[in-house]
């Protein structure tokens, strides 16, 4: 990447960058899907990686290519880790606590492939923050 | 079979007692009958950390929220809002007028006692790819600094929003910024505190972890601010995966030109450099956390000069924690006016607290200033774990003090709490139920000190040294009511005389607990008893008769021999050879052992 | 303990990692950092070194080390265990985790069994509270552990 020169600029980049992030702005993206795992300290150290491992590995084992997975920080939810948030479209995400490679499956199985929810594993993150 | 809707229950402790399984299995059925039950899915979901008006149903996609549900308003929800679309208003939660304007999915309130500002980004975005942050304002307030606000508009603007320094002291952070622009010197420096030294506390992690651009901007408009090229990011070796993620986000930062030279055409230069720190306490104070940077021992300086005169290499040097910069974007971006508007009289904004102990949801949880303990334990934390009894919440780590149930309603904010004897310190909270004993608490915390302390100041190396060997005293059942008496004495000696702020604050944890939990101290003394039977020496075990069932197993794990007892017959402790290990009491499997 | 051995290569690497660094006076501690993670531990010899080769009195070099709890002058097991002590964890019973450490390897905290294999120390706050009490064994953590459970931990390093 080129280095940004000005403010304007700025937002150029951050359009195109708000696009591929905020799946629901975009229409040719209808499909995507994207799997977000929480992976800070206390994530990685509940198994978070091999979650994501999992998770990653039953994409490709099905075939599933309109998925996308993605690390981020620290959901603050430190007794319910490892957390998964699945954001599909138009839909509110899904956030789902204590999953281990186990579930990471069977949120693919499920969730992503028949649109079932997994039962007692939801767990909801929402709360007020700082952006507009 | 793909479902069309789902209808979320809280199955939290809270909303269980208000019966929302019944409210469950009561919607289930109306599902049915009206032949909805392939369209639409009903199920259990965790605590929404809304106890207080379950139990709970959210309605997905339409993200409606329903809040006091009872069983009865099953059928009205089915008929009305599945089957007609027709939302039920006399069960929607109304949100409190919030001046925030909330992002389209975050607009349901459930989880309203959190306010995300320092934390917005954490577990949101991917913190390895600036493309992320960019979509989410990202590199926006520092753009919008360095052209078109003057260095002067950006102090200004953080001082008017009342930005106060989030490691512990509280000190305003606009007003540290305009110290260090009242000198002139050839280079300025701009220091991240990532020393992040207080047990249980680990804010500062997460934020470096889950979002290391928002640092990197801030640190980078504090340097236009104050006239610095320069910053160090002074973080703890024990944070492997924040040092990652931090080289991650300087390298992208510096490959974009957000960091580097001529940032945004404004020829503002800025850079970034890591310092490992190597595991001292003490380093989280200003000086000292300096002369770590230099290379040297950690050891603090009086003050003044203060850093902003004399830092690093003796320049003048803003020294910032990272929570208060990860506040500082979203300022600028915002306005100072939006922020003043969160918190108390004196203490702007929000705090990230540390949930832990015996609390059911441990975890980061970041709050408007002026909430009350309550609704952090109760409400946010979920309450005790194991239906224990709340005893004591800890906060501000080795530097605070305990707080007890008296305070629970108190608006916490930096002022409140050092009136009632603790501190906000970095936001590490604490809670300690009915099994704690508060003596053994503060000797933990003395034993943190007296091992961190740098050994500089008599009254912090040698003061402290002598509390401890006073709480030892007492835990071992050897205390005298003039131990009490000294140890008052003593800490506040120390409080007043130490150097720097480790000794000026050692004695929190001792002076709090003995003022809000004195009768455990005398029952210590006096009765040599420990009443949370946490002190060994002060234990005593006894067999119940009426339980006891003779198992022997109680007998077999003694490792002195002193429980007498045929099989199948009542088991009696010797009292004089018992060493009170307890090994009897873990053995019993039929709650036949009393401990006192 | 033949782990230990100071090699000529760790040297020349160290002394590689001196050679590049501008400002040397002031680079003690980042020195350090490099050289116990080449050697492992910082013995009397090694901080002669660094001292000579930034050029600072070995005294000084000394005290850093000992100043930061980081650092080490003895060399730790082959399997380094690590309790944390950090309130959250102290709260949860991290105390009769290290009891039942210490009875179990015959050593005290700080120390390395004659072996070479464990050594056993204390830390404050890896940071993972929700985990208390939490043990970590060379990088790998152990969350919500019990005393009982130590055995069958220290059974997965028994080789």
């Amino acid at each position: 990447m080129s280095k940004i020169k000005s403010l304007d600029e700025l937002m150029k980049i951050r359009e195109e960058a708000e696009k591929s992030f905020n799946l629901r702005s975009t229409s040719e993206s209808e499909d995507r899907v994207q799997i977000r795992v929480g992976m800070a300290t206390c994530g990685i150290a509940s198994g978070a990686r091999e979650t994501m491992n999992a998770i990653v590995d039953e994409l490709e084992k099905e075939n599933i290519t309109n998925v996308s997975v993605t690390q981020t920080g620290c959901m603050g939810f430190c007794e319910e880790e490892p957390i998964v948030e699945v954001l599909f479209p138009d839909k509110p995400s899904v956030v789902y606590s204590l999953v281990d490679e186990e579930r990471g499956r069977e949120i693919i199985q499920k969730h992503i492939k028949q649109g079932i929810l997994l039962e007692n594993a939801i767990m909801n993150k929402s709360f007020n923050t700082a952006r507009e | 079979m793909s479902y069309k809707m789902h209808l979320l229950v809280c199955g939290g402790t809270g909303c269980h007692a208000s019966d929302s399984d019944i409210l469950l299995e009561t919607l289930r059925e109306e599902i049915k009958a009206n032949g909805l039950e392939n369209d639409v899915q009903a199920l259990v979901t965790g605590c929404f950390g809304f106890c207080e008006k379950g139990p709970i149903v959210k309605v997905y996609p339409d993200n409606v929220f329903y809040i006091e549900v009872k069983p009865e308003d099953a059928k009205e929800i089915v008929a009305e809002h599945l089957v007609k679309g027709r939302r039920i208003e006399r069960l929607l939660y109304e949100e409190p007028t919030l001046e925030v304007k909330l992002a389209e999915h975050k607009e349901m309130p459930f989880y309203k006692k959190q306010l995300r500002i320092a934390l917005r980004n954490c577990g949101f975005i991917d913190p390895e790819n600036i493309n992320e942050y960019f979509a989410n304002d990202g590199y926006q307030a520092l753009g919008k600094a360095v052209t078109q606000m003057t260095p002067r508009d950006v102090i200004d603007s953080v001082k008017e929003s009342g930005l106060r320094g989030r490691g512990g002291g509280g000190f305003p952070t606009g007003m540290k910024w305009d110290f260090a622009t009242k000198y002139d010197a050839d280079q300025k420096y701009v220091v991240c505190n990532a020393d992040e030294g207080d047990p249980g506390a680990f804010m500062d992690r997460s934020i470096l972890e889950g979002d290391p651009h928002s640092v990197l901007e801030a640190m980078a408009i504090a340097g236009y601010a104050i006239g610095a090229s320069h910053g160090y990011i002074y973080i703890r070796a024990e944070y492997p995966l924040a040092i990652e993620r931090l080289k991650i986000a300087i390298a992208q930062a510096k490959e974009t030109g957000m960091l580097g030279e001529d940032i945004f055409g404004s020829g503002f230069n800025f850079d970034i450099e890591l310092k490992l720190g190597a595991g001292a306490f003490v380093c989280g104070e200003e000086t000292a956390l300096i002369h770590s940077i230099e290379g040297k021992r950690g050891e603090p300086t009086t003050k003044p000069p203060f850093p902003a005169e004399s830092g690093v290499w003796g320049k003048p040097t803003i020294v910032n924690n990272v929570e208060t910069l990860a506040n500082i974007p979203v300022i600028i971006n915002r306005g100072s006016d939006w922020f003043a508007k969160i918190g108390t009289e004196k203490s702007k904004g929000t705090k990230v607290f540390a949930l832990a102990g015996k609390i059911n949801n441990v975890g980061l949880v970041e709050v408007p200033m002026g909430i009350t303990l309550r609704e952090i334990i109760y409400e946010i934390g979920g309450g005790i774990k194991n239906g224990k009894k709340f005893k004591a919440v800890q906060t501000g780590g080795p530097s605070g003090g305990c707080i007890s149930d008296q305070f629970l309603d108190t608006p916490i904010d930096y002022d409140s709490l050092i009136q009632i004897g603790s501190m906000m310190g970095s936001g590490g909270m604490i809670v300690l139920d009915e099994d704690d004993c508060m003596v053994n608490i503060a000797k933990f915390y003395l034993e943190f000190t007296v091992e961190e302390s740098c050994g500089k100041c008599t009254p912090c190396r040698v003061g402290n040294k002598r509390l401890l060997e006073i709480l030892e005293k007492i835990t071992e059942g050897k205390g005298t009511p003039e131990d009490l008496k000294m140890l008052e004495e003593l800490g506040s000696a120390i409080k007043d005389t130490s150097l720097c702020g480790l000794g000026q604050t050692a004695p929190n944890p001792v002076l709090s607990t003995l003022k809000y939990f004195r009768h455990e101290y005398e029952a210590h003394v006096n009765e040599k008893k420990c009443p949370s039977g946490v002190c060994q020496n002060l234990l005593s075990y006894e067999i119940i008769p009426d339980k006891c069932v003779g198992c022997t197993a109680c007998a077999r794990v003694c490792p002195v021999n002193c429980i007498e007892g045929a099989p199948k017959k009542v088991h009696v402790i010797d009292q004089s050879k018992c060493i009170k290990c307890g090994a009897c009491y873990e053995a019993c499997k039929f709650d036949a052992i009393k401990k006192g | 303990m033949e782990n230990n051995q100071l090699t000529k290569e760790m040297y020349d690497e160290l002394e590689r990692f001196i050679e590049a660094i501008p400002d040397k006076e002031n680079a003690i501690i980042a020195v350090l950092h490099k050289a116990q993670e080449i050697c492992g531990y910082l013995p009397r010899e090694v901080q002669e070194f660094i001292a000579d080769k930034l050029n600072v009195p070995a005294n000084k070099v000394y005290g850093v080390v000992t100043f930061y709890s980081y650092f080490t002058t003895v060399p730790k097991g082959k399997y380094a265990i690590n309790v944390c002590l950090g309130t959250a964890c102290f709260v949860r019973g991290a105390d009769k985790i290290v009891n039942e450490l210490e009875k179990k390897l015959d050593l005290k905290i700080g120390e390395t069994t004659p072996d070479g294999k464990f050594s056993l120390d204390g830390l404050r706050c890896v940071g993972a509270c929700g985990l208390a009490p939490v043990v970590m064994i060379n990088g790998k953590v152990y969350g919500k552990i019990k005393p009982k459970e130590v055995n069958k931990i220290l059974a997965e390093y028994n080789d």
